[in-house]
């Protein structure tokens, strides 16, 4: 098979979980995105492998790797997402704007509260 | 214990005295009061041990190599000749005297520690003056005393006069250090050497490239130290310090130093005839204006402070007419009995309350209720005031023949300007000296009106230092025919034709005041004056201290008072307000110096307020600007973030691929 088939697939991959990352409000479907775009990754890793003959398979063992650190990262990210959810009712990523700068006068006495809605949220 | 050792240890003792007192003073009160007294007591001892070894014979040089500086090196050098020693056991003398009166003077006074540990150190400093061979060690000793007498000048920092002065005494000193400093370094350049044999050396070999110019910057610091006009205007106002302080500035230490260290380097002066004219003229006008500026002064410590001036102007004159033994014996008498007239003021201002004239012409038995210090003051006045066969006679004498035998031009190398110049100046000043003495002797002991308030008992310390130091004001002008020997060889005893017209003016002068006095009684009961601090019990100092801080009240001046019962005012007339405030060299020097210095002040603070802060201002407030419009950037949305990401590392990475291409 010719290389350029799974490189354009990744490819396209690739800019779907972009788009997604980028576009899409809710928290979960962010997070599917990035599941998109890191098997995008893992799906050229694998070709160039097998095109490029490596002997020790680097890129085969990378990819295990991005198995394994995906799958970490996709379980702390939904309990973030489920802690979020249970806290402000809504995982919609345009609302989790606690971090926006404000008018300075507000963003001094909104500090300590924000302080404390993170404690909630870690909590 | 060698000569050597023991002129070590002379101005060491002071030195670790004055550590060992400020190291514990707070914690040990009690301790104080020995180590004030032993070291200095000790080394006085230790001063006439070398003096008598060394004994006018050949100079003793010993020198260790301090530190090699790559060009001119600095050593711990001793230099002990005649001069040497013998000023030395003066200035232990008078320091030993000082920190006994100081026991007693200073007694309640809190800051007791600090102030003896700065007098030793005083002593300290002045002795590495005296028998420092090395310029460099010597500039140590003279920058040390001029540090401590700022702090004890200002030891009533309480006080507005005190504060300035110790000011005024720091900068006008440091003003003429400068110069000092120069042409101590064009000495050290020609002679290759910091030593002062070396610099003797070579000066005798005529090898010194600007003598003038090295004479003149060296004058400028002798002028500041020795309180010589112009620089001399400090001296008076210093008397805001206590007054044993005034008595060791004035008799053994700091004003001491400048004539000194001119005696020491002579040769460097009499090289350059211009010198020694500027040095005549300046010792001229010092005495003159000094003598008419005692005469109108009210403050009896301001006018022994201008008869200091004066007597510094005749030894300076001694050294312009190139006779260094006379001016070291009017050193070395003027040091005894100013000493004791200090001291003996203290014990009378503590007794009438004041320090005015004015205030004790008005006060019944002054003299008899401190005895002590009638009589001795009284035997000091006659010394200052020349009147055989006192001290002072045979020292003033002694600067008077060596004007007149320059004059006559029987000196070589010596102007007969100058001369005539200091023999003239000598004699009218003579005649003035006199003339305050009496007025002082007049009005501080025989004062009418009422009984003054009582005070009690002067301690047996203060009062056994003033009989104590009446000896060397009585007997050491029988030294004039034993000091040659110790000198350069020169006679110092009295020739006729001078002795007659000196001793001539000095009786005119004081039989003038008497008369103007006895005119000027009958006004004395009519204007009552007086502002009396009377604390019998407390401290002498306490009661100083009140009378510095109340005269400018009272008489409406630092210095003089409207008092018209004064023989001094009938005798100057018109002169006498100008007198008073030193003939206004104060508001010059004000108008000169301090004002555009002032005004420069004013403008440095403008351009740095309002052109180097703007710049400060405008760095803080640009990134401040900065900040609010990056702060716009935060929304908040991470999405947002992203993009802006996104976008950038797109960028970067079509900027790479142009660069890698090469288009």
């Amino acid at each position: 098979m010719h290389l350029v088939y799974p490189a354009v697939l990744a490819a396209l991959l690739f800019c779907t979980g972009l788009y997604g990352v980028l576009a899409r409000r809710n928290a979960i479907l962010v997070l599917m995105s990035v599941e998109l775009m890191l098997n995008a990754v893992n799906l050229n890793l694998v070709a160039f492998d097998v095109w490029l003959r490596d002997k020790l398979h680097a890129g085969q063992a990378l990819t295990l790797f991005v198995i394994a650190i995906a799958a970490a990262e996709i379980g702390i990210g939904l309990a973030i997402v489920l802690l979020v959810y249970r806290a402000r009712g809504t995982a919609d990523v345009d609302r989790l704007r606690d971090l926006r700068e404000d008018a300075p006068a507000e963003a001094r006495e909104d500090a300590p509260v924000e302080a404390e809605k993170k404690a909630e949220a870690a909590a | 214990m060698t000569t050597t050792t023991a002129a070590v240890l002379v101005p060491l003792l002071p030195f670790l005295g004055a550590v060992a007192t400020l190291l514990t003073g707070r914690r040990a009160p009690g301790f104080v009061r020995p180590l004030a007294v032993l070291p200095t007591l000790a080394a006085a001892a230790l001063a006439v041990l070398v003096a008598c070894r060394q004994g006018g014979g050949q100079p003793l040089d010993a020198a260790r190599r301090l530190t090699p500086t790559g060009s001119v090196p600095i050593d711990l050098a001793l230099h002990l000749d005649g001069f040497a020693v013998l000023v030395a056991v003066l200035v232990t003398v008078v320091a030993s005297c000082v920190q006994l009166y100081s026991t007693a003077y200073l007694r309640e006074d809190p800051r007791y520690p600090s102030y003896a540990a700065l007098v030793s150190l005083f002593t300290a400093a002045m002795l590495l003056v005296v028998y420092s061979g090395d310029l460099m060690v010597l500039l140590v000793g003279w920058e040390v005393m001029g540090v401590c007498s700022y702090f004890l000048v200002g030891h009533y920092w309480e006080t507005e006069a005190a504060r300035s002065a110790s000011l005024k005494a720091f900068l006008v000193t440091k003003l003429g250090d400068v110069p000092f400093l120069f042409g101590l370094f064009l000495l050290a350049s020609d002679a290759g050497t910091f030593r002062i044999t070396g610099v003797l050396h070579t000066v005798a070999t005529g090898s010194l490239s600007h003598p003038t110019l090295t004479a003149l910057l060296l004058l400028a610091g002798v002028a500041g130290k020795s309180a010589q006009f112009p620089l001399h205007t400090w001296l008076p106002d210093a008397m805001a310090g206590p007054t044993p302080v005034s008595a060791l500035i004035h008799a053994a230490t700091m004003v001491a130093a400048g004539v000194y260290f001119t005696a020491r380097l002579l040769p460097v002066f009499t090289a350059s005839t211009a010198a020694l004219l500027v040095l005549a003229v300046m010792a001229a006008v010092t005495m003159l204006g000094s003598a008419l500026a005692a005469l109108a002064q009210d403050d009896i410590k301001r006018v022994l402070a201008y008869s200091t001036v004066g007597q510094l102007g005749y030894m300076t004159g001694a050294l312009a007419v190139g006779d260094r033994g006379a001016a070291v014996f009017h050193l070395l008498t003027h040091g005894a009995f100013k000493a004791l007239l200090f001291l003996g003021a203290g014990v009378v201002i503590h007794a009438a309350g004041t320090n005015s004239l004015a205030a004790m012409a008005r006060m019944r038995g002054l003299a008899r209720r401190v005895p002590d210090a009638c009589w001795t003051m009284t035997v000091a006045l006659l010394a200052l005031a020349a009147i055989p066969p006192f001290s002072g006679f045979f020292s003033k004498e002694a600067v008077l023949g060596a004007a007149e035998h320059a004059a006559r031009g029987e000196a070589p190398g010596i102007p007969g300007a100058a001369g005539w110049t200091v023999l003239l100046a000598g004699l009218v000043t003579a005649l003035l000296t006199a003339a305050y003495c009496a007025r002082l002797w007049l009005m501080c002991f025989c004062g009418k009106d009422p009984d003054a308030a009582q005070h009690g008992r002067e301690s047996a310390a203060m009062t056994g230092v003033l009989w104590v130091l009446l000896i060397p004001t009585i007997a050491l002008g029988l030294a004039a025919w034993q000091l040659p020997d110790w000198f350069d060889g020169r006679s110092l005893a009295p020739t006729l034709p001078t002795s007659l017209l000196s001793t001539g003016c000095a009786l005119a002068g004081g039989l003038v005041v008497y008369g103007a006095w006895r005119r000027t009684q009958a006004l004395a009961a009519r204007v009552p004056l007086g502002a009396v601090a009377a604390d019998p019990e407390a401290a002498p100092a306490v009661s100083e201290e009140e009378a510095i801080a109340t005269h400018l009240a009272a008489y409406g001046s630092i210095a003089g008072a409207q008092d018209p019962a004064d023989p001094g005012r009938l005798l100057l007339g018109p002169l006498h307000r100008h007198a008073a405030t030193g003939f206004h060299l104060d508001a010059l020097y004000a108008a000169l110096f301090v004002r555009p210095v002032g005004a420069a002040a004013r403008l440095v603070r403008f351009l740095d307020r309002e052109v180097v802060e703007t710049y400060v201002r405008g760095a803080g407030t640009a990134p401040g600007w900065l900040g609010a419009a990056v702060r716009r950037a935060q929304t908040g949305n991470v999405q947002t973030y992203l993009s802006v990401l996104f976008a950038g590392s797109v960028v970067l990475a079509v900027a790479a691929v142009l660069v890698a291409s090469g288009a």
